[in-house]
């Protein structure tokens, strides 16, 4: 049992469902019990399709757990197919229909339906959403995929993009612009906007672009073995990836991208004054792997942050994290646990987390701004404007994504300057964003186990004054260097004068 | 309303469509969304799947911006392969969660389909763990699991699980029964104790002020899904009073008209506490239900509040019901409301989705009723909806809330009207 407030990932068959519903013409017929269709309003209400997902659930109920559930599953299986007319049907079971072991597989295959029908395994108490939309996108290839001649002209296809993505709409229109002006043909994207007889025409491209590793790098590693299709792997988010993404397509193609010109601005935005003060804040980076992996990159070599920590929560990419956090000095955090980032996030104390929905909470608490940059998201990133992540224009969203929750640069020094005034202080938070809860609030039944408290280090009264006048958003980082120097000086309390010998001591 | 006993019975006979086949509704583990907020010192512990976690963030529509007081301990393989104790396990989830959250007096151990399916005994544990915690916390169990449970029933199987816990008294006292917003709750007490009774609630908002029940206990039943706790609550000898629900001035003049006349309130005095909230009530709503009179109105099954809704919307706003669908009709509890919903409309029980929606198509009704998986679906195909679940989590009970109840279902006609597109 592993107590959770919070989950980065829903159950796979959400994963399976996020495949069914970025396509056409397939459904998916769901083994499950009554409440499980809250999965439904994922799509409807937070990415605000106008469509149902294609999924049926059989609701079985107890009273049908001693009678016959298997036939229950039979029926809604046929009156799926009676009434949508689907290409192909995936077929599963979400985590209480697991339990019941009816083989949802068995059972469909066994009724002669005139399309496929793809049984998928997805264990409920084992893996996760990401897992399960990669592992049905994978058996959906591997059954649907016909061995066909490459296409005469160079071609691709774009893998990855589901329904309820993070910007997978906008990065899929970047991307596919990106290779077309190329002068590559883009033969499919999948699985968002393919159907299943769409599917059977993969092996066509040439080369497959990997947009979304956690979903598509088991498919594009089985394309490459079975279809010799080879993939990039490098996923385009940020300037430098970009590039490295348009060396590996040039090379995959034989074609040659144009310079993107003035369509791109990141790095005049970044290297104009304006952004000077954006040197060295200490920024927390969270998510999945992949988002966290470009995240680091733009934020230490295009922004030139400082990256205090890291981490994701998908497993599966652990060993690329532990890498990257390698590279970057911090101890890489690898959880699912909401808990565990909290208390992560309040040890590093840095000035801005770059992370999903949960972070957003946790910046809250601990009144740190916080920009998304990862599933999990809510309604609000899924913006009605262009707003990719990849790509020349992703980069300019990112750059604006990320300055925005800052107080901007002369109203810090502003803030420096005059501490005391009483309308224009630092918890009135930043003078762009509109009305604010005051900050520091926290709930204070609630326990948040203090990373520092431990030395019990004392810190006296003028010190304490002193300190509350540094800002806020380098207060934390002042508090925690001036204990980690008094500790380093063997000292048991801090003075004013040990505040400005630490400040002393840490200047850069 | 007037205390005549209506001629007419209404719906109260008419036949009922029952159905099965998808049910496109929430689980009972919904509900803690809402009671987690009403008992201020409660903490609600799912034991349940990776699912449970994820519905219990998804359905909130919004994600608390502050710690919840509600978690789910995630069932792992090893603890279906029974090769760790579950029991110890969860002994071991609630220590860190009452550590963790030290100001916690009642933990509600919540049953979800897994458990459920695995036989988890919840109500040993919540024993168990009462002993161990005790003064402090007190546990409780319950079920929310969809095999057995539909969205709103999860509250009725949580003030359930309250009951056989509640002191015993023999005061000549009121309970109000249902979780009500603050507001309408502090409202609807006011008056009943304007009129000289005593009143406690069930939940109480903290655990200290638990209510007592025993034979000289009426109930005053204030939400229609409330089955199971008021037959445990007359089970302890208290007795109901039974009464349209208090939506619109009608229905709540005839549910504080009931509890008066159990009371033995004068007229004079009934009168002079509710004329002025009353003439209120009537006045906001003629305004409100201008945009309502004769259209038409499709209630796909929800929260169970569908028939008091109905009743409330034909009669008191000039609605005209096509189809009132419900999860569960509770003919003890909605029995009078439908006895007021003039014949007519379809009345159906349980659901096959795609048939209903097969039959909400056809009627094109002028507004649908339903959830959140199926709103924007229908707003695409032109149809005016209203979520259902917003039912549930505004204050709609009582005569101040009575024009803001209309007002939820007229917002749908004004927004259309208004946007220009």
């Amino acid at each position: 049992m592993k107590l959770s407030i919070w989950t980065y990932e829903g159950p796979p068959h959400v994963g399976a469902m996020r495949v069914a519903t970025g396509m056409t013409g397939l459904h998916y017929v769901l083994h499950a019990p009554q409440g499980d269709t809250y999965a439904d309003l994922l799509f409807t209400m937070i990415e605000r399709r106008n469509h149902r997902p294609p999924v049926t659930y059989t609701t079985f109920q107890a009273r049908d757990l001693g009678a016959d559930t298997a036939n229950l599953f039979k029926e809604a299986c046929h009156e799926a197919y009676a009434r949508f007319k689907p290409e192909a049907l995936i077929v599963g079971a979400s985590c209480t229909a697991e339990l019941i072991q009816d083989d949802p597989g068995g059972l469909a295959e066994s009724m002669g339906l005139p399309v496929p029908v793809i049984p998928l395994e997805l264990p409920s108490y084992q893996r996760k959403e990401n897992f399960g939309a990669s592992e049905t996108f994978f058996q959906l290839t591997r059954r649907l995929a016909r061995d066909m001649n490459k296409t005469p002209e160079v071609s691709c296809n774009v893998l990855g993009p589901t329904g309820l993505g993070y910007r997978h709409r906008d990065d899929v229109t970047e991307i596919v612009g990106l290779i077309e002006a190329m002068g590559i043909t883009v033969n499919l994207v999948a699985p968002m906007g393919a159907s299943p007889t769409d599917l059977t025409r993969l092996g066509q491209a040439h080369f497959n672009v990997m947009l979304y590793p956690e979903i598509a790098e088991e498919t594009c590693r089985w394309l490459d073995r079975n279809h010799d299709q080879p993939y990039t792997k490098t996923v385009p988010i940020g300037v430098g990836a970009t590039r490295d993404f348009i060396a590996e397509v040039e090379a995959l193609s034989g074609m040659k991208a144009a310079d993107p010109g003035d369509r791109l601005r990141l790095p005049w935005y970044a290297a104009s004054v304006d952004s000077t003060y954006l040197t060295g804040k200490r920024v927390f980076l969270f998510g999945d792997a992949t988002h966290v992996k470009a995240a680091a990159r733009i934020a230490k070599d295009e922004m030139a942050f400082e990256v205090v920590g890291l981490g994701c929560y998908n497993r599966e990419f652990a060993r690329d994290i532990r890498r990257l956090a390698k590279d970057y000095g911090v101890a890489p955090l690898i959880t699912e646990d909401y808990l565990e980032v909290e208390a992560a996030i309040k040890a590093a104390q840095p000035e801005m987390i770059l992370g999903t929905q949960m972070e957003r909470h946790i910046g809250k608490r601990l009144g740190i701004p916080c920009a998304v940059i990862s599933a999990p998201v809510h309604v609000q990133d899924y913006p009605a404007r262009y707003s990719p992540q990849m790509g020349w224009e992703g980069a300019n969203v990112i750059f604006d994504t990320w300055v925005h929750p800052l107080v901007m640069g002369l109203e810090e020094h502003l803030l420096h300057m005059f501490r005391e005034d009483f309308e224009f202080h630092d918890a009135a938070g930043p003078s762009h964003h509109g009305g604010h809860a005051p900050r520091g609030v926290d709930e204070p039944q609630v326990v948040i186990p203090d990373p520092v408290a431990d030395g019990n280090i004392i810190w006296l009264a003028d010190a304490e004054k002193e300190l509350r006048k540094v800002p806020f958003f380098v207060r934390g980082k002042a508090r925690k260097n001036t204990e980690a120097f008094a500790v380093q000086q063997g000292l048991t309390s801090i003075s004013v004068d040990t505040l400005y010998e630490a400040k002393a001591h840490y200047a850069r | 309303m007037n205390r005549e006993t209506p001629i007419s019975t209404g719906c109260l006979n008419a036949p009922v469509l029952k159905q099965r086949g998808q049910h496109e509704v929430f689980c009972g583990l919904t509900g803690i969304i809402w009671l987690h907020r009403k008992m201020q010192d409660a903490f609600f512990l799912v034991v349940g799947s990776r699912t449970c976690a994820h519905l219990l963030q998804s359905a909130a529509g919004v994600m608390i911006f502050a710690e919840p007081r509600f978690a789910t301990a995630i069932l792992e393989e090893k603890d279906l392969a029974g090769l760790a104790d579950a029991q110890d396990e969860l002994d071991a989830q609630v220590s860190q969660l009452l550590q963790r959250r030290p100001d916690i007096r009642q933990l509600f151990l919540v049953g979800s389909c897994p458990s459920e399916v695995i036989k988890l005994d919840l109500s040993r544990a919540a024993e168990r763990l009462s002993e161990v915690h005790a003064p402090n916390v007190r546990v409780y169990s319950y079920s929310g699991s969809g095999i057995e449970t539909t969205f709103t029933q999860g509250e009725d199987a949580c003030l359930a699980a309250m009951v056989p816990t509640l002191p015993p008294s023999e005061a000549h006292q009121l309970l109000l029964v249902g979780a009500l917003p603050d507001v309408v709750e502090d409202q609807l007490t006011g008056m009943i104790e304007a009129m000289g009774i005593k009143v406690a609630c069930l939940p109480a908002r903290r655990s200290g002020d638990m209510p007592t029940i025993g034979s000289q206990t009426r109930l005053a039943v204030a939400q229609p899904f409330l089955g199971d706790t008021v037959s445990a609550l007359t089970g302890r000898g208290a007795g109901l009073i039974p009464a349209p629900f208090p939506f619109g001035e009608q229905g709540t003049t005839a549910w504080l008209r009931a509890i008066a006349d159990a009371f033995d309130v004068t007229d004079e005095t009934f009168d002079a506490i509710t004329a002025a909230p009353r003439a209120r009530a009537r006045k906001a709503l003629d305004k409100v239900s201008e945009t309502l009179r004769g259209k038409s109105i499709f209630f796909f099954p929800d929260s169970q509040l569908e028939v008091p809704l109905a009743r409330f919307l034909t009669t008191e706003c000039g609605m005209i019901p096509v189809e009132v669908g419900t999860p569960y009709l509770h003919r003890g509890l909605v029995g009078p409301d439908l006895a007021l919903i003039p014949e007519g409309p379809l009345i159906s029980e349980g659901q096959d989705v795609e048939k209903q929606l097969d039959r909400c198509r056809a009627a094109r009704p002028d507004l649908t009723v339903c959830g959140l998986g199926l709103a924007n679906p229908l707003e695409a195909d032109g149809l005016a909806t209203k979520w259902s679940i917003e039912l549930v989590f505004s204050p709609v009970h009582g005569y101040e809330q009575a024009a803001d109840l209309a007002g939820l279902f007229a917002r749908p006609f004004l927004r259309k009207a208004a946007l220009q597109l």
